[in-house]
């Protein structure tokens, strides 16, 4: 039984692989930990849970890495995909601890497995969990339990209540009801703030009601809020996130992986008028796709429909929704809600501008229209064999990159540039301060592991001070 | 393979699962999964034999209930397997005894212990029943005459092993035979008997929660290994009576009784161990409706060991007798249930592997 009356240590506000990482470290440096989880036990683990790997630096292959991943390559990685909207110190210093992760997580009874089938292009970067990020997130929690964290589900930190940057004392809902707890330090690993709607209005208006949010809905972005509010830094763009294009079926929240759409780059992509709006061949997918979440949503409607046929229909992964099926383009239009007519229109003259040949889906094939605003610039293949396929897409939201600002001690930062007394942060509401636009795959898990250790060690330092 | 329910929701779960593709890892089912995109039911059929129910997907799976997904696959592949031994099993009229398995196992075990004791008594007097027979070759005989046990043996094995048969060649060709070569049935042989799939890659099964566990995979191989101790000794002792003409009973350190008695230890471990797990596991991932199958099957085979035990125990005593028609009507039990009991899923299991070794050739394997 968790007594809140005895004040602890270190609290962990939040329940994801960031958290549990600084809870776990915290509690192995001989701190009495309360871990608040605001999910309920079978949701738990945040945004984790829908994960798949780690992107870890090494020297030389181990157990689960091929070859070699060096600092300098995955810092160009990381520079190419923020544009240079990242912390050089910060990121350099994550990517270098990147590499010393493996032993703290196999003592933790994580397992890897062999790089997934189809993402052979991850396995010298990325560590790939054994049954993906729930497993990793239950390897963690049975971990914490066995040394003795407090772990609270159905229990959301509200409010940290500060005094001249210090917490003194921090608010929860647990079960429903409001509890105050006390702790000497606060670790801050509660997440972006996706999960909360009315948030994400104040930037993209009526529009949200048309986004999906692919991960937990749990991620309110609460502590967030209330740190900004009372003077603490801010870092990474409020009006942005990471969106991707779903299947539009899939549910509001917590699809995962399983709803993406990878037909785009063998299709052409209409919107809700039946006009194509951007070039579907611009690059290879895994470079594109996190493009065409933010191309959606400025569509009318948020909606776009990606049309192909019978010669595409098996180069990319299945969907878990039946695309829809007709003998004729008009009959796919007409059943995903289109003017047939338009659709029909849009078709014949992107296949009068098809050159019809050369197509290599297996690379930059070239196969270009011509004379087509906007172009396809590759597979540029002709949508003429039945039967006709189509699927109706959706901005999928995946994170916020608004956070809190913080220095390679994990410590949050006050506006004035001064570290908070007893508060630390690690995971997504930290990851804008090196992750400050774009995405590379498995970096969030590298950020939430690295800064989460670092974080869990400072304020088992600090507590026990 | 029919449609039905479960059949329907294993085919759900597996476009879902071929969406996310996580499990990779675990064990055999998802990698054959993947080299499919539509699921019929006999592929189905096939991947459900192929499971061997780990859990390991269910306590890993992002998707697994209260998600609206609700993914529960090792609870749909069980009924699936049930539902496909019921479909294969020859001749059909008897396919209904999978319907309610538990019971059918039960009341075969009982008629078959009655009717060894109604023909003993029936056909031996009282005295050579109640009768010390000192352990001396021929004494079970006395009790039994010879001609009955292997006329009842032969005859009830015989048919064991041709119903086998033939539902495995029903299942094959309904789940699309494949061309076999040498190595797929070697590999197919290692992945039988040292349970490679209830590894979860290498760490374990999920028997109770999260944690991974090697306990039921342990406890399967003193079930297995102890069974087939206890058929080598029923076979070196068939060898000792037709072609040395040394009859039974044989002294303790012989042969048969060795094999015997540690099969027959090895086995009581094996189905008590599984039948706790059973008790005390995660009823969220298993099928309850097909707890009654299981557990009739585990008590038949643990009871089959332990009379037998008891028979040697007992074998100098007046007590021989009817512990010796009590053992004999177990084993009655077992050869009639071999292909009407959940002891099917060997064959299906093993063929289900089978065929999986011939479809990955020329799969590359994951580096």
């Amino acid at each position: 039984m968790v007594d809140l009356t005895r004040g602890y240590d270190v609290l962990v506000a939040g329940g994801g692989n960031a958290a549990l990482c600084a809870a776990i470290t915290a509690r192995q440096a001989g701190c009495s930990v309360l871990l608040c989880e605001h999910a309920p036990r079978a949701f738990r683990g945040g945004n984790s849970r829908h994960t798949r790997n780690l992107r870890a630096m090494h020297e030389k292959p181990n157990s689960v890495l091929t070859d070699a991943y060096l600092e300098d390559e995955y810092w160009d990685d990381l520079k190419r995909v923020t544009g240079g909207n990242t912390d050089e110190n910060l990121a350099r210093m994550t990517i270098r601890a990147s590499s010393g992760v493996f032993d703290f997580m196999q003592q933790c009874g994580v397992r890897f497995q062999p790089s997934l089938t189809g993402t052979l292009n991850l396995s010298r970067t990325n560590a790939f969990f054994l049954g993906g990020g729930k497993a990793l997130v239950n390897a963690y929690y049975l971990a914490a339990e066995r040394i003795g964290v407090d772990i609270l589900y159905d229990t959301e930190v509200t409010a940290l209540h500060m005094e001249d940057g210090v917490v003194r004392s921090a608010s929860l809902t647990k079960n429903g009801y409001p509890e105050t707890v006390s702790a000497r330090c606060v670790v801050a690993s509660a997440g972006g703030f996706q999960g909360n709607l009315q948030w994400m209005r104040e930037y993209w208006g009526d529009a949200v009601d048309n986004f999906v949010i692919r991960g937990t809905p749990y991620n309110r972005g609460r502590i967030l809020k209330n740190l900004l509010d009372q003077g603490v830094a801010p870092v990474g763009d409020p009006t942005q996130c990471h969106a991707v294009a779903l299947d539009a079926r899939a549910p509001k929240f917590d699809g995962g992986i399983a709803t993406r759409l990878d037909s785009v780059p063998y299709s052409i992509v209409v919107n809700r008028d039946g006009d194509r709006f951007y070039d579907e061949g611009e690059d290879v997918w895994p470079k594109r796709y996190a493009i065409w979440g933010r191309l959606i949503a400025q569509q009318p409607d948020q909606i776009a429909f990606s049309l192909f046929d019978a010669k595409s229909v098996r180069l990319f992964m299945p969907s878990i929704y039946p695309a829809i099926k007709a003998d004729s383009i008009e009959g796919v239009a007409a059943q995903l809600g289109l003017d047939a007519a338009k659709v029909a229109r849009t078709v014949a003259e992107y296949n009068a501008a098809s050159p019809g040949e050369n197509f290599d889906g297996s690379k930059l094939d070239g196969c270009s229209t011509q004379g087509l605003t906007p172009p396809k610039t590759n597979w540029a293949r002709k949508i003429d064999t039945p039967p006709y396929y189509g699927y109706p897409l959706r901005p999928g939201i995946t994170f916020t990159y608004l956070g809190v600002r913080v220095n390679e001690r994990a410590q949050v930062l006050m506006e004035d540039g001064r570290p908070a007394g007893n508060l630390f942060a690690s995971g997504e509401i930290m990851a804008g301060n090196i992750l400050g636009r774009g995405y590379l795959a498995g970096f969030g898990m590298t950020i939430g592991t690295v800064f989460g250790r670092i974080a869990g060690k400072e304020a088992a330092a600090h507590a026990r001070n | 393979m029919r449609e039905t329910e479960a059949v329907a929701d294993a085919r759900r779960y597996m476009e879902i699962c071929n969406g996310c593709r996580y499990c990779e890892g675990f064990c055999a089912v998802f990698p054959a999964m993947e080299l499919r995109r539509e699921f019929a039911a006999a592929d189905l059929s096939y991947l459900a034999n192929l499971c061997h129910n780990c859990m390991g997907c269910f306590y890993a799976c992002q998707y697994a209930p209260p998600h609206e997904f609700g993914v529960n696959v090792p609870r749909a592949f069980s009924l699936v397997r049930a539902e496909s031994y019921e479909q294969y099993a020859w001749p059909a009229p008897l396919a209904r005894a999978f319907q309610r398995n538990g019971v059918v196992v039960s009341l075969v075990a009982a008629a078959s212990i009655a009717l060894v004791l109604i023909l003993v008594t029936a056909l031996q007097s009282p005295e050579a029943l109640y009768a010390a027979h000192p352990v001396l070759p021929g004494a079970f005989y006395a009790v039994i005459p010879l001609w009955i046990m292997q006329v009842l043996g032969l005859v009830t094995f015989l048919f064991a092993l041709l119903a086998l048969a033939m539902g495995g060649a029903n299942f094959w060709r309904d789940t699309g035979a494949e061309r076999v070569g040498a190595g797929a049935v070697l590999r197919a042989l290692w992945d039988v008997l040292s349970l490679r799939n209830l590894g979860g890659g290498g760490h374990g099964c999920n028997d109770r929660d999260e944690r991974f566990s090697m306990t039921r995979r342990w406890l399967h191989h003193a079930m297995f290994y102890g069974f087939f101790l206890c058929f080598a000794a029923t076979c070196t002792g068939f060898v000792y009576h037709a072609f040395l003409g040394w009859h039974a009973p044989y002294p303790l350190l012989s042969a048969p009784v060795v094999l015997g008695t540690v099969g027959g230890v090895l086995l009581i471990v094996g189905t008590v161990g599984l039948f706790a797990m059973k008790l005390i596991g995660d009823p969220a991932p298993a099928a309850r409706r097909l707890l009654g199958a299981d557990v009739a099957l585990l008590m038949l085979l643990a009871l089959t060991s332990l009379t037998g035990l008891v028979l040697l125990a007992l074998r100098g005593t007046g007590a021989m007798g009817i512990a010796l028609a009590v053992h004999l009507g177990f084993i009655l039990a077992l050869f009639l249930l071999l292909p009407y009991s959940k002891m099917v899923h060997g064959v299906y299991r093993s063929l289900a592997l089978l065929r999986n070794a011939a479809e990955r050739r020329g799969v590359p394997e994951n580096p």
